[in-house]
């Protein structure tokens, strides 16, 4: 756990010393938010408190990208190779990634938080407990699902195209851009298969009072669920050295981390009325048709 | 006797067709400099490897301090130190801060501040790694490998690319070292290396060891005869270099002829006498006293650096 820790502090300081960090975990994020409050926001309190809800998302969901490309890089330099001389083992070491990541995701959190309190006139908090175990688990599951990306990609190239793919389907199937209430149906169904689902719309219902608590477990769970499961697959698959390469059919080994939210889609599609808890919500904040049926204290 | 603390039994290894060892054995005992000693691609880093515990072994047996690499884990790591042949560390960490981070790794380690004061790191503790130049990034890198005081230190071409000034202020480090009776298994490629700091050296070639000993047995091997080293305007007939007085071998690399001579003050009269006679020019002469770079050439009919 002492390795751990050591880690997870050094990976703080080395990525505040990144510009590309500050670039793309604190001020694309803000920007993001800017943009959206001024073009969907429109003043209203509660449309703000959902814009904020998806650019907490994607504030939390940048996790994926930052970790994989790290770790790659890492690898690539043989800087793993130097730590693989130590006591230090590969558990410890994504450990570190994951804990550093969580501690370097909250102030922008906040920073947004408090921005849309202060400059946007949201006069809620949302749903502090929920949004601080979303983000929490959020946080930990997206980096854990980077951490799979680097364990499955041999060149820095490669891990690129994954990420791209992979972002651009958690960016626009979730919710986390587009609301997911204004697709087709079906394209909602498809949404309900994808991890970042889970993470948008129970950032969004905790922002707005739209989440019941059924749901906010079972986006926690969900999420929880992938993070062990990434972990795992990228312990074992964890590669030290430069050139050891991984076998093609271990990409496969991204579709098994998929497995638990298959389950959850499957569940959700068949038994849950999540979808049209989806819709209320977003029709109560930009309709003007109602509180939900899960409106929560403000 | 002590046991040794390093044991090589029968280690081989492959990368796909290419055989990179070929059955190298050896022992290391307690507080001895023992150097590989090869050309580029004859198995040393693969050998160190393995006892490092980077690489498996396809064949044969190694235990260090007692441990087996590949089986014991973060116990043996605790024992061993090891400067990469290049080490990297990420860019913005700072020197003082890489020391403090593995010093954390292991549960017995020296003081940071003694070890930045003794590789004359103290002014750049807080340079970032990408800062340092390429003698201080091997002197950290020598540092980091020493920071858990281990029983054991591997060093793989712990000089290779380094200027002469940065090569001989690790030459001290490495005697220090010796000095201080630690284990030390070292890779090299370069002659004065392996006599100045190693107690006992094995020649490898092509996966094999080809020659074991201490330098003075190994040059003694080769009949501590003096190397000439000639460049002609013209070749030479072929075996008329062997002819010359007091010449035991005679061979060409690149052009440049490698005379080995028991007499080499009848050599290089015979020579030019030679040279004269047939109407040839004397370019360049150089003499070498016996080195591990005979040894090497008499036993391979290469140059180490070939």
């Amino acid at each position: 756990m002492s390795n751990t820790w050591s880690l997870t502090k050094i990976r703080i300081r080395l990525a505040l010393r990144n510009k590309a960090f500050i670039f793309f975990g604190v001020a694309m994020p803000l920007a993001f938010l800017f943009f959206f409050v001024l073009v969907f926001g429109r003043g209203a309190s509660e449309r703000v408190a959902y814009v904020l809800g998806s650019i907490l998302t994607l504030t939390v969901m940048g996790s994926f990208w930052g970790l994989s490309v790290q770790l790659v890089m890492f690898r690539e330099q043989g800087i793993l190779r130097r730590f693989r001389l130590t006591p230090v083992s590969a558990g410890a070491l994504l450990a570190s990634s994951i804990f550093a990541n969580y501690v370097l995701v909250f102030p922008a959190i906040l920073i947004e938080i408090l921005i849309c309190r202060v400059a946007f006139h949201m006069t809620t908090w949302g749903n502090p407990l929920y949004v601080f175990l979303l983000v929490t688990i959020g946080a930990a599951t997206f980096s854990a699902f980077g951490l799979i990306v680097a364990s499955v990609t041999n060149t820095m190239q490669e891990t690129q195209v994954i990420n791209n793919l992979i972002w651009s389907a958690f960016l626009f199937l979730s919710g986390a851009t587009v609301p997911l209430a204004v697709f087709p149906h079906w394209i909602q169904r498809v949404a309900l298969f994808s991890p970042a689902t889970y993470l948008a719309t129970g950032l969004e219902g905790a922002m707005t009072h739209t989440s019941s608590l059924h749901e906010v477990i079972t986006d926690v769970i969900a999420l929880a669920v992938g993070l062990i499961v990434s972990f795992e697959i990228s312990r074992q698959l964890f590669r030290w050295e430069p050139e050891a390469k991984a076998a093609s059919r271990a990409k496969l080994w991204v579709v098994v981390a998929m497995i638990p939210f298959l389950l959850f889609g499957i569940y959700e599609n068949v038994y849950s009325d999540r979808l049209s808890n989806i819709q209320q919500g977003f029709n109560s904040v930009f309709s003007g048709s109602g509180p939900s049926q899960h409106e929560g204290p403000n | 006797m002590s046991e040794p603390v390093i044991r090589v039994e029968d280690l081989h290894k492959s990368y796909d067709a290419v055989k990179a060892l070929r059955g190298v054995s050896f022992e290391v005992n307690a507080g001895e400099v023992f150097g590989l000693l090869g050309p580029n691609g004859a198995g040393k880093t693969s050998t160190i490897e393995i006892l490092e515990g980077l690489r498996a072994q396809d064949r044969g047996k190694v235990t260090v301090a007692g441990l087996d690499p590949q089986t014991a884990g973060p116990e043996f790591k605790q024992e061993v130190g090891a400067v990469l042949q290049s080490t990297a560390l990420p860019e913005k960490l700072r020197v003082g801060e890489a020391l403090s981070l593995f010093a954390n790794f292991y549960r017995r380690h020296h003081d940071t501040e003694a070890l930045l004061k003794r590789f004359q790191l103290e002014e750049k503790r807080n340079a970032f790694y990408s800062q340092l130049s390429g003698g201080q990034k091997q002197r950290l890198a020598l540092a980091l490998a020493l920071v858990n005081d281990p029983v054991v230190v591997f060093l793989d071409e712990p000089t290779a690319g380094l200027d002469p000034q940065v090569r001989r202020e690790i030459y001290d480090i490495i005697e220090e070292l010796k000095s201080d009776k630690k284990t030390i298994l070292l890779t090299t490629h370069y002659i004065e290396e392996a006599e100045k700091l190693c107690d006992r050296v094995a020649i490898v070639d092509k996966g094999k060891i080809i020659a074991e000993g201490t330098p003075r047995e190994l040059k003694q091997r080769s009949g501590n005869t003096t190397r000439i080293e000639v460049r002609l305007s013209q070749a030479p007939k072929d075996g008329v270099l062997k002819t010359l007085d007091g010449v035991t071998d005679a061979r060409e690399f690149d052009g440049v002829y490698v005379l080995h001579s028991s007499r080499p003050p009848q050599t290089i009269v015979s020579l030019v006498k030679h040279l004269e006679s047939v109407g040839s020019d004397l370019q360049s002469l150089e003499m070498f006293s016996p080195s591990l770079e005979d040894v090497f050439i008499e036993l391979t009919g290469r140059r180490l650096r070939e």
